[in-house]
């Protein structure tokens, strides 16, 4: 492909943009294409982006909604179980399935804010440890093996218990205790670029630092942190609603998985459904996410995408 | 070595120091940690007996001292709720956290092991796939919700395990675990199979390429010598790092499923504190548990050094 290795360069994209954005876009695509786990990742993926975006729509019920009457309906497909509530109600009887719908919303949120917060954050920390180097990087680098080294759940649990509940915070938490990763990450793939032939090129034709930066460096580290971002992303749906398990994420009345399932655990042994399905939900957007950061790593990396046969 | 496990040794102790400094400002964040651990409903006066009782009306140096020195003998204060030291309360509950973490690494182990050796030497076979299989559950299913899925089936349903609570029998005077450890452990060590199973799988697929492996091939020795002296041995060494890291993580991640199998460990006691909001005995928590991984990471370097000589010298 000789025009996205002309990308890489940055010499090519300047002359003809629209045709270069064009032929990725086929490029991309038929990359999907040749990797079918990875084409059902993004789709899976997309399912969930797009019931959290139109929720509303597509959800039967107000998940705030209760109805005693039908309070712990069974799932559609057992015997006692009615198609009004596909999934079930909960011990309150609103419906489990719209209140998964709903759910979507906080997890993706708390996952994409807690990420594109830690990233860019990250991405600036990693950089400047990276590029300046000498004693910057050593107080950057001790601070990040410092909170590398902690129990992490441990911790997030103390400082969620401290500051209470509410989205903000639950984004805030997150997005601040997940920057060491990308600092480490970005840290790495500076210390490796820098020292490679096309910068040594370009410092040699008397290229400043900011453009090595931004044309040359910046460019190669999108691939493995778009990799990160997406294994991170999906760690925090898992652990947003651990939080919510333990009663420390989004206030009670919010519907969120992990409330979901603190209410449901409490019914466990009578009424197993309204625990075990918004776990399924989890697990889902989990397994979407990991197969496309599976797809994301080998194709990002052309020396995985030869091997990988 | 001497002057790799000092300079490790160093290292441990200031990210112990760096622990006690986040462990001790944490409470402060709200400006007002007496604040967070009476009740809502609590008179001015009670609030000020507690901040009185508990030292938080000295000044914030002092305090930090006080908390400082007391860290380094073992001694968090008093427990607010139950009236008893810290320390005291978390002893009590390590036995049942350490049986916890360590049936679930031998799971891991006797899973995640085998496993990879057997995916990594026919890369694309059955064997292979079920390792992806396992790599991909490990990271995709909530251990919290496995546990759930676990009693649903297999106590609830079947009837073959109890739902929660530990029992121990004891032979000879020591404690040894029953059955009841079995759907705990099984659930906590999801995610550390999964970790095992990838890395022994891509060790070994490295190792397989190896000069030194063509070499034994081309003496004409055969595969199990090959892959007990030369291939086992050498994937043992990035295992070892894998094994602490994730020993580490079991003995102090286990909040969710201690919580949910009634389990008398250290995360159950964690869940209680912060529902009764009793910080002091937080703070010793977290300080424990950081404790415990820096101790093992540390190990784990040294064993790592004495493995392979590379890492001692190259530092």
């Amino acid at each position: 492909m000789p025009e996205t290795s002309a990308d890489a360069t940055g010499l090519l994209v300047d002359e003809t943009p629209d045709r270069t954005f064009r032929q990725s876009l086929v490029y991309v695509g038929r990359l999907f294409w040749r990797d079918k786990t990875g084409l059902v990742g993004l789709i899976m993926f997309l399912m969930v982006v797009f019931s959290a975006i139109f929720a509303p729509w597509i959800a039967p019920y107000d998940p705030l909604q209760q109805d005693l009457r039908a309070a712990k309906t069974p799932p559609a497909w057992t015997e006692k179980g009615s198609f009004d509530h596909p999934l079930g109600t909960d011990n309150l009887g609103r419906d489990i399935l719209s209140r998964i719908i709903y759910g979507s919303r906080v997890s993706l949120t708390v996952g994409f804010f807690g990420v594109l917060i830690a990233c860019s954050l990250g991405l600036t920390i990693g950089l400047i440890s990276g590029y300046v180097g000498g004693r910057t990087d050593n107080i950057i680098m001790g601070g990040v093996n410092l909170i590398l080294s902690l129990p992490y759940l441990v911790f997030v649990v103390f400082i969620a218990a401290i500051l209470g509940r509410s989205l903000l915070i639950v984004i805030l938490i997150f997005a601040f205790t997940d920057i060491p990763i990308f600092v480490r990450i970005t840290r790495g793939e500076v210390l490796r670029i820098r020292e490679s032939g096309f910068v040594e090129a370009a410092l040699s034709i008397g290229a400043k630092r900011r453009r090595i930066i931004f044309r040359h460096i910046l460019p190669n580290l999108i691939g493995p942190l778009i990799t990160i971002a997406t294994f991170e992303m999906s760690a925090m749906i898992f652990y947003e609603a651990g939080l919510g398990f333990l009663g420390l994420s989004v206030p009670p009345s919010v519907p969120s998985w992990g409330n979901m399932l603190a209410v449901g655990r409490k019914y466990l042994t009578i009424y197993p459904w309204i625990a075990t399905i918004p776990g399924l939900a989890i697990v889902f957007t989990g397994l979407a996410m990991n197969l496309l950061g599976d797809w994301l790593r080998d194709v990002i990396d052309p020396r995985l995408r030869r091997v990988k046969k | 070595m001497q002057r790799y496990i000092l300079s490790r040794l160093i290292q441990s102790l200031l990210i112990l120091l760096g622990v006690l400094l986040i462990v001790f400002f944490m409470l402060q964040l709200t400006g007002d940690p007496v604040s967070l651990m009476v009740s809502r409903n609590a008179s001015p006066e009670q609030v000020q007996r507690v901040r009185e009782e508990m030292g938080f009306n000295r000044p914030m140096m002092v305090q930090f001292a006080d908390f400082m020195t007391g860290a380094v003998v073992g001694d968090f204060g008093m427990s607010l709720r139950h009236r008893q030291p810290a320390m005291k309360l978390i002893l009590e509950r390590l036995p049942a956290t350490v049986e916890l973490a360590t049936v679930a690494l031998l799971m891991a182990m006797v899973i995640g092991i085998p496993l990879g050796l057997l995916g990594g030497s026919n890369p694309g076979g059955f064997w292979d796939t079920l390792c992806r299989l396992a790599g991909l559950i490990g990271q995709t299913i909530p251990n919290f919700w496995l546990a759930l899925i676990l009693i649903v089936f297999f106590s609830v349903g079947l009837g073959w395990f109890p739902t929660f609570g530990r029992e121990t029998c004891t032979v000879f005077g020591i404690h040894l675990p029953t059955r009841s450890v079995i759907l705990p452990a099984f659930a906590l060590c999801l995610f550390t199979t999964g970790q095992l199973v990838r890395f022994t799988r891509a060790a070994v697929l490295e190792i397989k390429n190896e000069d030194y492996v063509r070499t034994a091939y081309s003496k004409g020795i055969g595969d199990r010598q090959i892959y007990t002296r030369h291939i086992l041995r050498n994937a043992a060494i990035p295992l070892i790092s894998i094994i602490g890291v994730q020993f580490g993580y079991l003995l102090s991640g286990s909040i969710y499923i201690e919580t949910i199998f009634s389990w008398p460990g250290i995360g159950n006691l964690l869940a209680e504190a912060i529902g009764n909001r009793d910080f002091a005995l937080v703070q010793a928590i977290a300080f424990f548990a950081s404790l415990t991984v820096v101790i093992l990471n540390l190990l784990t370097d040294i064993a790592y050094g004495l493995a392979d000589p590379r890492i001692r010298y190259g530092d």
